[in-house]
């Protein structure tokens, strides 16, 4: 069973069946990584082209390691060392990309909707690898799987995001999926970083990390970008960690079995304490392995030979 | 609808799959089985039960794996929607120097075949691997035979096997 789609976007597209297809088709690519040949032919002659105009390491390797283990050639484009720093829009980079003849390109961008403007102008398939505020959906499904790996079930299951929800696109797509799925979706953070009305989208908004911390089942700590400090959007990053750090205190009011997870990179000892981060309860680790399962699941799942309309 | 093999042909062609393989291999040194999903891993279950009934060895038990071909397919961009959900290809054992017994139900292009040869060899490096099949319904596209064959069917014409697991009843009939 594949997606009928050609793009992967944003999860806000995907219905609660699909996200289920991506959920039951992880395990075989991850059984890959642990025999002596840790590759399947699945898409030898495909070309995969990552195209990122923000920094990354984790995504882009998470995504070139998944690609080559499905055969696929990659081709890995930054910034800084191509044409657009020469001026070259991105329509024009991507009908580039595509006259090389890439079966899919993987873009990040700092505008939300970049993916999408590729997506309308391109035969290629597109996977949407970060766009501004907007989605990251290929996190929000390795972070969707790791939970249903370790709690099997998305039924009454609390799930607390902490930290800047408002600038977090690995938030948005949590929040889509997790609540398709029929989790019970919470968030906490300093109000200047809760997005107005996020109620409407189905989750509860807490202040105080201490409430919001006991009746979770898993916590996911957000990335606290350092350079949003300068817009004065929190007083201090100390103030910061004196609220929302996810410490081990903090911990001993959660439930005994609860997960802690982080999309990366961390900032040790600001959003999360270093013995958090290394305790039992982390997946943050686990997280990275299945980023790379949840990625070839996408590459498989894609019907790159699908038509236009279903963006 | 047309039956090929009632529940007793069934039995009997695995019995001559098992007749063939001890004629073979005497003592089943080194034996390990793996079943190609679906139906050949059911029918791989009933070759071991009917094979350590002979050696009147009730717990006899090989090492055992399945096999998933999905992603090892040469038609995937072919298929379209129909490629059915990924099964487990699961080898939890140390297939190095083993003798592996490969077990599918039907034999006809011999395509799966190679993909499953191709699964195989990259979990490492067996000493033999030896095909037994139920059906052979010849049309090979493949330089691929079979090594035991329960029942020749040559023919074009599609057929299904069906398992007491999962149609409640052991038979292969013409669709």
């Amino acid at each position: 069973m594949i997606l009928n789609r050609k793009y992967l976007l944003g999860l806000q597209n995907l219905d609660k069946k699909e996200l289920q297809i991506v959920l039951d088709s992880v395990r075989p690519f991850k059984s890959l990584f642990t025999r002596s040949v840790k590759k399947a032919p699945t898409l030898l002659g495909k070309t995969v082209v990552t195209l990122f105009y923000e920094p990354s390491t984790r995504t882009r390797t998470s995504f070139e390691i998944a690609a080559k283990r499905l055969s696929a050639d990659v081709v890995n484009i930054t910034v800084a060392a191509s044409s657009v720093v020469k001026g070259e829009s991105l329509i024009d980079t991507g009908k580039t990309l595509q006259a090389m003849n890439a079966d899919y390109i993987i873009i990040r961008h700092s505008l939300s909707g970049a993916p999408d403007i590729l997506a309308r102008s391109l035969d290629a398939s597109i996977i949407n690898a970060g766009d501004g505020f907007h989605e990251h959906p290929t996190q929000g499904l390795l972070d969707l799987y790791t939970i249903y790996e370790k709690k099997k079930s998305f039924e009454n299951l609390n799930v607390l995001l902490v930290g800047d929800i408002l600038h977090s696109r690995v938030a948005k797509s949590n929040i889509w999926a997790l609540t398709k799925m029929g989790a019970k979706v919470s968030v906490a953070g300093p109000p200047t970083l809760i997005p107005p009305k996020i109620e409407t989208l189905g989750v509860e908004v807490y202040y105080d990390l201490d409430e919001a911390i006991k009746k979770a089942d898993v916590v996911n700590i957000l990335r606290i970008q350092l350079e949003r400090q300068k817009e004065n959007l929190f007083p201090s990053v100390h103030e910061y960690v004196e609220l929302y750090q996810l410490t081990k205190a903090r911990l001993a009011k959660a439930k005994k079995d609860i997960l802690i997870m982080h999309p990366g990179p961390m900032n040790r000892g600001i959003e999360i304490s270093s013995d958090a981060a290394d305790s039992v309860n982390s997946v943050i680790n686990e997280q990275v392995t299945n980023g790379i399962a949840v990625r070839m699941a996408v590459l498989f799942l894609l019907k790159p030979k699908a038509g236009k309309n279903e963006l | 609808m047309d039956i090929i093999l009632d529940s007793a042909g069934f039995n009997q062609a695995v019995e001559k799959i098992c007749s063939e393989i001890l004629r073979d291999n005497p003592s089943l040194d080194n034996l390990a089985v793996v079943g190609m999903h679906t139906k050949g891993v059911f029918l791989s279950k009933r070759i071991t039960e009917a094979l350590s009934k002979r050696l009147k060895k009730p717990s006899l038990q090989f090492p055992f794996g399945t096999i998933d071909i999905t992603l090892y397919r040469d038609d995937i961009d072919d298929l379209g929607l129909d490629i059915p959900l990924i099964k487990d290809t699961e080898i939890p054992f140390d297939l190095n120097k083993k003798n592996i017994l490969l077990v599918d139900d039907v034999l006809f292009t011999g395509r799966t075949v190679r993909a499953a040869l191709d699964i195989l060899i990259s979990f490492g490096r067996p000493k033999t691997i030896k095909l037994a099949v139920l059906i052979d319904r010849g049309n090979r596209e493949f330089p691929i035979e079979a090594n035991y064959v329960g029942f020749k069917y040559p023919s074009a014409k599609k057929i299904k096997v069906e398992c007491k697991e999962i149609e409640k009843v052991d038979r292969v009939i013409v669709l």
